[in-house]
C-alpha cells in the first residue's frame, strides 16, 4: 500500500505526516504523535476509552482511519487540559472522587466535552445516554454522572 | 536557638476518616497517568500470540518458516524452545505449559508468539505459522467433564504450586483437581426431623471481569536479568514465578507495575508474564505483549458453576442443617480455581446457628478458558443460593425474612468454620441498617420485590507484608509499599494512613508504585487484604519514623512528658518542634532522612487459609427491584450495601467501592455470561455480544452504609471493603425478583429467563407451588 498524506490540526498544532493508509487513527495518535492519552480497549466501538473529538464531534479512534481526518481538526485529552471546561471537570471530577482506574476517564472527558458544545443543562436522562458509550468498570457511575451534572448545569442523580 | 530558623507551626488536621482527594486524579484526568500499555523501551519489539483454534487436540507440526522470512520478523517462539527448561506454571497447581506443548487444551491456548518490529507484522507473521492438528472430542461443559468415561483434560498429576495454601492437596479424581468439604453434626437425622425443607439445583455463569486494560506486558532480557513492567494485582508472586519458571534468583527478576486499568482479580497471580519473558529471552530485545479484548477473555474469567443445595427448619423458625455439593469450572488449566472452591465452600452455610453442615466442592478441569479470581469470587457463587433459600423457608413458614434472619445469624464472636477466625462483624446490626435503607417493610405495588442477603467472605489472603516510609529532611514522605493502585486508592489511602502517624497533610506523602527492586516484599493486591495488611504495615513504618524523631525530640525538649506528634511536629504538649528542625537536629546538617521499616507477618499459626482468614467480610446488601410481566425485564431500583470497614480511612473511597460493585453486580446477576458452544468455542468474546452495565444501568438509589465498629486487625481498627457488595448485591437482587414473584435458579437473570419462569408461574399459580 503506498503511503498518503495527511494534514490536519492536532490539539492546536499543525500536521503534516505521510502514512500508511490502513493506519488507524488510534495508532495515529498513540505511536506517530505519542499522545498515549488515548486509551484502546474494546476495539469494536462500544466502550468509548478511544474516544477523541474530530472537529468537534466524538469519534471512537479504534475504528477511524487516520487518513480521513486529513483536513480536520483532532482534540484528544492532551488538548483539553488547561481549557477552562477541563479545569471545571478536574474539580468536579476531585470533588466526587469520580476517577478510580483511569483507564476509561480521557474518552469520557472527550464526550462530555462534545455534549457541552451540543446543549446546555442536559436532564438527567440525556447525561445518561449521551454517556452510555463511555463504559467504566470501576466507578458504577453514578460519582461520574453527578460531576458531570455540575460541570454541564445540569441535575444530577440524588 | 539553631542558625536555621523552624518553619511557623501549621495546622494539620487528623488524615484517617477525611475524604482527601485521589493522589493520582489529576495526572489521570489529564491522560498523563502511565499504563503499562504506554510505555516505549528503546529497541521494543511489538509480540502477537498465535492462539488454538480447537480446544482439544494433539499438535502434530508447527511450521515457523514463512513466520520468519518475512522483514521485520526478529523471533518465533513454540513449545519446542521451551525444552532446556521447566516450562510449566501456576501457583496453585503447576499445570500450564508457557505456550503449548504436543497439545492444546482449550480454544485461545497460545501456542506461538512472534516479535517483530511492529504490531503489523508481528499479527501478519502470525498469520503465517502453519500448525497441524489431530482432532480430539472436547470436554466442553462440567456435565460432559464429571462423566465417569469422560476423557482426561490433564493425564498427568501436577506438582502443588508455590502459593497454593491449602495445606495437603487432595488427590485428583478424573477431571477433578481439587475437592474442598467438611461436615459438622448429623445433617442426615437434622433434615430427618425438620419441619420444612427446600432444596434445588442452580446454575452461575461464567463471566469476564473486563478491566478497560487488557493484559499488558513488557519485557527485557538482558544477560541473566530480566525487567517486567506489567499490568500485574501481585508483582511479588509473579517475581517469583518468573524466577522458578527461568531459573533465575529473585533479585533478577525486577518487576515494575506502573498505575493498572482495572484488575478485579483479572489480574491476579501470572498471566502473559511467562510469555512476554519467553519470547524477549529469545528475541534478545524487550517485547511488548498486549492483549486484544477477546485474548483476555480467554485468560481468565469467572467460574461457572452448578450447584445442589438443600436446607432444613423447624416449625418455630430455627434453620438446623444445610448440604451443599458444587461443582466450579476452573477450565483447562486450575489458576486460583482451588482457592475460589475452598472460598466458595466456606460462604455455603452462610452465617448462621447450624446444627449441623455438609458442602462438597469440586474444582473441575474443562476444555475452556482458565478461570480465577474475580471480585468476590466463592461467596458471590454460593450466597444467592442460600439466601433464596432462607427466604423459601421463611416464606413456607409465614415468617418475616428479616426477622427470620436475625434470629438465625451468628453471633459476634460466633464459630464461622471449625479452626477458623470467630465472626468479627455484627451481621444483626448491619443487617438492619441495610433494611432501614430500603424501607424494609414499606407496602409495595405488584411486580416489585425486596431482597435481602448476608454473607462472609474470607478476606485478606496470606497476612504478609513490608513498607518502608521515609521522611526526608523538607518534612515530606515517601511510602514504599508493594500494593498495587488498580484504581481503588490504595495510594491515596496508605498516604493518610502515614500522614495520620506523623500528624502530615496527606499530600505532602507520596506513594510510589511497585518497583519490586526498591519496594519492599508485599504477597499480593486482593482478597480486600491491601488497607488491612499492607496498610498495618504503612502504619508500622511511620511508627518506626516516630520513634526515631521522638527520640530527638526527648533530648531536644530535655522532657519526661509523653511526646507525640502534631501538625508536622513533635510535641510535649506544650511545646513544638518540627520534623525537618528534628532531622537536622539528628544529622547536623539540612540532609539526612530517617527511614522506618513495617513488617506485618502471621500473628497465629501459618497464616495459611486454613487457619485463617484475617477478617470475615461481610457481603450484606438489599435491593428492590420491579419485574416487567410481559418482558420479563428486571429493573433495579435501589440497592444498599454494608461496608463493615472497622474504621473508614476514606469514606468517599469506599462508598465509590461499593458503587463500583454494585453495577457490576447488577451485569452479573442480569445479563452477563459467557457462552461456550459444545465444541469448546467461545461465542461472544466481543464487547458487542457481551455487554456490561452502562449509565442506563444505574439504580435511581445506591446506598453504602459505612459500619466503623473499629475491629478490624488493620490500622486504627480497619478492616477491608470492595468486594463484599458484589455478592450481597447479586444475591439480593435474586432474593428481591423471588419477593416480586419470580423465583430464579439460574444467573443471570436475562428477560427470556425470567418470563419463561413467569409462565411456569402461571401454570402453577393454582396450586401456589412454585415457591
Amino acid at each position: 500500500m503506498s503511503p498518503v498524506t495527511v494534514q490536519a490540526v492536532v490539539n492546536g498544532d499543525q500536521v503534516k505526516r505521510s502514512i500508511p493508509p490502513n493506519l488507524l487513527l488510534i495508532d495515529f495518535l498513540r505511536d506517530e504523535m505519542g499522545l498515549t492519552g488515548t486509551k484502546q480497549s474494546c476495539e469494536v466501538e462500544v466502550c468509548g476509552a478511544c474516544t477523541v473529538l474530530v472537529d468537534d464531534e466524538p469519534v471512537s479512534s479504534c475504528c477511524y482511519l487516520a487518513a480521513d481526518i486529513d483536513q480536520r481538526r483532532v482534540e484528544t485529552v492532551e488538548g483539553l487540559v488547561g481549557t477552562p471546561f477541563h479545569n471545571r471537570v478536574v474539580e468536579a471530577f476531585l470533588r466526587h472522587a469520580a476517577v478510580q482506574c483511569g483507564f476509561c476517564t480521557p474518552g469520557l472527558l472527550l464526550t462530555a466535552k462534545a455534549m457541552a458544545r451540543r446543549e446546555a443543562a442536559p436532564t438527567e436522562l440525556e447525561l445518561r445516554e449521551a454517556l452510555a458509550g463511555n463504559l467504566c468498570r470501576c466507578t458504577g457511575y453514578h460519582s461520574v454522572l453527578q460531576a458531570l451534572a455540575e460541570v454541564l448545569g445540569s441535575e444530577g442523580p440524588a | 536557638m539553631a542558625a536555621v530558623t523552624t518553619p511557623e507551626r501549621p495546622v494539620v488536621a487528623t488524615a484517617v476518616g477525611r475524604e482527601v482527594e485521589r493522589a493520582d486524579a489529576r495526572v489521570k484526568l489529564n491522560g498523563q497517568a502511565e499504563f503499562t500499555g504506554d510505555i516505549r523501551v528503546p529497541g521494543m519489539l511489538y509480540g502477537a500470540v498465535l492462539r488454538s483454534p480447537v480446544a482439544r487436540a494433539r499438535i502434530t507440526r508447527v511450521d515457523v518458516e514463512a513466520a520468519l522470512a518475512l522483514d521485520g520478523v526478529v523471533a518465533v517462539l513454540t513449545g519446542q524452545d521451551l525444552l532446556d527448561m521447566d516450562p510449566y506454571y501456576g501457583h496453585a497447581l503447576r499445570d500450564r505449559p508457557i505456550v503449548a506443548i504436543d497439545e492444546v487444551r482449550f480454544v485461545g491456548e497460545p501456542v506461538a508468539v512472534v516479535a517483530a518490529r511492529t504490531l503489523a507484522v508481528a499479527e501478519e507473521a502470525r498469520n503465517l505459522i502453519e500448525v497441524a492438528y489431530d482432532l480430539q472430542a472436547p470436554v466442553a461443559s462440567l456435565e460432559a467433564a464429571v462423566r465417569s468415561d469422560a476423557p482426561q483434560v490433564h493425564t498427568t498429576r501436577a506438582r502443588p504450586g508455590f502459593a497454593h495454601g491449602l495445606g495437603q492437596l487432595p488427590d485428583p479424581e478424573g477431571n477433578v483437581c481439587y475437592r474442598y468439604g467438611f461436615t459438622t453434626g448429623d445433617v442426615s437425622a437434622d433434615f430427618a426431623g425438620a419441619d420444612v425443607v427446600v432444596e434445588g439445583e442452580y446454575r452461575f455463569p461464567a463471566v469476564y471481569q473486563y478491566s478497560l486494560e487488557t493484559h499488558s506486558v513488557v519485557a527485557d532480557y538482558r544477560g541473566d536479568e530480566v525487567t517486567i513492567w506489567a499490568s500485574c494485582q501481585h508483582p511479588f508472586l509473579v517475581r517469583q514465578e518468573i524466577a522458578d519458571l527461568f531459573d533465575l534468583n529473585l533479585d533478577r527478576v525486577r518487576v515494575v507495575v506502573p498505575y493498572l486499568g482495572g484488575g478485579f482479580g483479572s489480574k491476579s497471580y501470572t498471566k502473559m508474564e511467562p510469555i512476554a519473558v519467553a519470547i524477549s529471552r529469545k528475541a534478545r530485545r524487550p517485547v511488548r505483549v498486549v492483549n486484544r479484548v477477546d485474548e483476555s477473555m480467554v485468560t481468565t474469567r469467572r467460574h461457572n458453576m452448578v450447584c445442589r443445595m438443600r436446607t432444613a427448619a423447624a416449625a418455630d423458625g430455627t434453620l438446623l442443617a444445610r448440604e451443599a455439593d458444587f461443582w466450579l469450572d476452573t477450565g483447562a488449566y486450575a489458576d486460583n480455581g482451588p482457592r475460589v472452591t475452598a472460598t466458595a465452600g466456606d460462604a455455603a452455610p452462610g452465617p448462621y446457628r447450624w446444627r449441623s453442615v455438609r458442602v462438597d466442592g469440586r474444582c473441575v478441569y474443562t476444555n475452556t478458558a482458565p478461570a480465577g479470581s474475580y471480585r468476590a469470587f466463592g461467596a458471590i457463587h454460593l450466597q444467592w443460593i442460600g439466601e433464596l433459600q432462607v427466604d423459601e423457608i421463611a416464606h413456607k413458614l409465614g415468617l418475616d425474612p428479616l426477622e427470620f434472619r436475625c434470629r438465625n445469624l451468628l453471633p459476634v464472636g460466633g464459630e464461622v468454620r471449625a479452626g477458623a477466625k470467630p465472626l468479627d462483624a455484627d451481621l444483626v446490626g448491619d443487617l438492619r441498617k441495610v433494611a432501614e435503607a430500603i424501607d424494609w417493610g414499606a407496602p409495595r405495588p405488584p411486580g416489585r420485590g425486596v431482597g435481602l442477603s448476608v454473607g462472609l467472605l474470607a478476606a485478606g489472603a496470606h497476612p504478609v507484608s513490608m513498607a518502608t516510609v521515609r521522611l526526608g529532611a523538607d518534612g515530606g514522605a515517601t511510602v514504599l509499599v508493594g500494593t498495587t493502585e488498580l484504581g481503588q486508592g490504595a495510594r491515596t489511602a496508605m498516604a493518610q494512613i502515614a500522614a495520620e502517624v506523623l500528624a502530615l497533610p496527606p499530600h505532602q506523602v507520596v506513594v510510589r508504585g511497585t518497583d519490586t527492586q526498591y519496594t519492599p516484599y508485599d504477597r499480593s493486591t486482593g482478597a480486600s487484604r491491601s488497607t488491612t495488611v499492607a496498610g498495618k504495615a504503612v502504619e508500622l513504618a511511620a511508627r518506626d519514623v516516630l520513634a526515631s524523631l521522638v527520640e530527638t525530640a526527648a533530648t531536644k525538649l530535655d522532657s519526661d512528658a509523653p511526646l507525640s506528634a502534631r501538625d508536622g511536629g513533635i510535641t510535649d504538649g506544650e511545646r513544638w518542634i518540627s520534623h525537618q528542625e528534628l532531622i537536622r537536629a539528628r544529622f547536623g546538617f539540612a540532609g539526612g532522612e530517617l527511614v522506618g521499616q513495617g513488617r506485618v507477618q502471621p500473628s497465629r499459626g501459618s497464616g495459611s487459609y486454613a487457619e485463617g482468614p484475617v477478617f470475615w467480610e461481610v457481603c450484606l446488601a438489599a435491593a428492590e427491584v420491579e419485574v416487567d410481566p410481559a418482558t420479563g425485564v428486571v429493573h433495579v431500583m435501589r440497592t444498599a450495601s454494608v461496608a463493615d470497614v472497622g474504621r473508614a480511612i476514606n469514606p468517599q473511597l469506599i462508598r465509590r467501592q461499593d458503587e463500583g460493585a454494585t453495577l457490576q453486580a447488577i451485569g452479573n446477576a442480569l445479563f452477563e455470561e459467557m457462552h461456550y458452544d459444545p465444541e469448546g468455542l467461545l461465542l461472544n468474546d466481543t464487547l458487542l455480544d457481551y455487554r456490561i452495565p452502562s449509565t442506563l444501568d444505574v439504580p435511581e438509589q445506591m446506598t453504602c452504609v459505612i459500619v466503623e465498629n473499629e475491629d478490624g486487625p488493620g490500622p486504627f481498627g480497619a478492616k477491608g471493603c470492595g468486594e463484599g457488595a458484589f455478592a450481597g448485591v447479586t444475591a439480593a437482587i435474586a432474593t428481591a425478583v423471588a419477593a416480586a414473584g419470580v423465583p430464579m435458579r439460574e444467573l443471570p437473570m436475562t428477560p427470556e429467563r425470567v418470563w419463561r419462569r413467569l409462565q411456569e408461574r402461571g401454570t402453577v399459580e393454582q396450586t401456589g407451588e412454585l415457591r
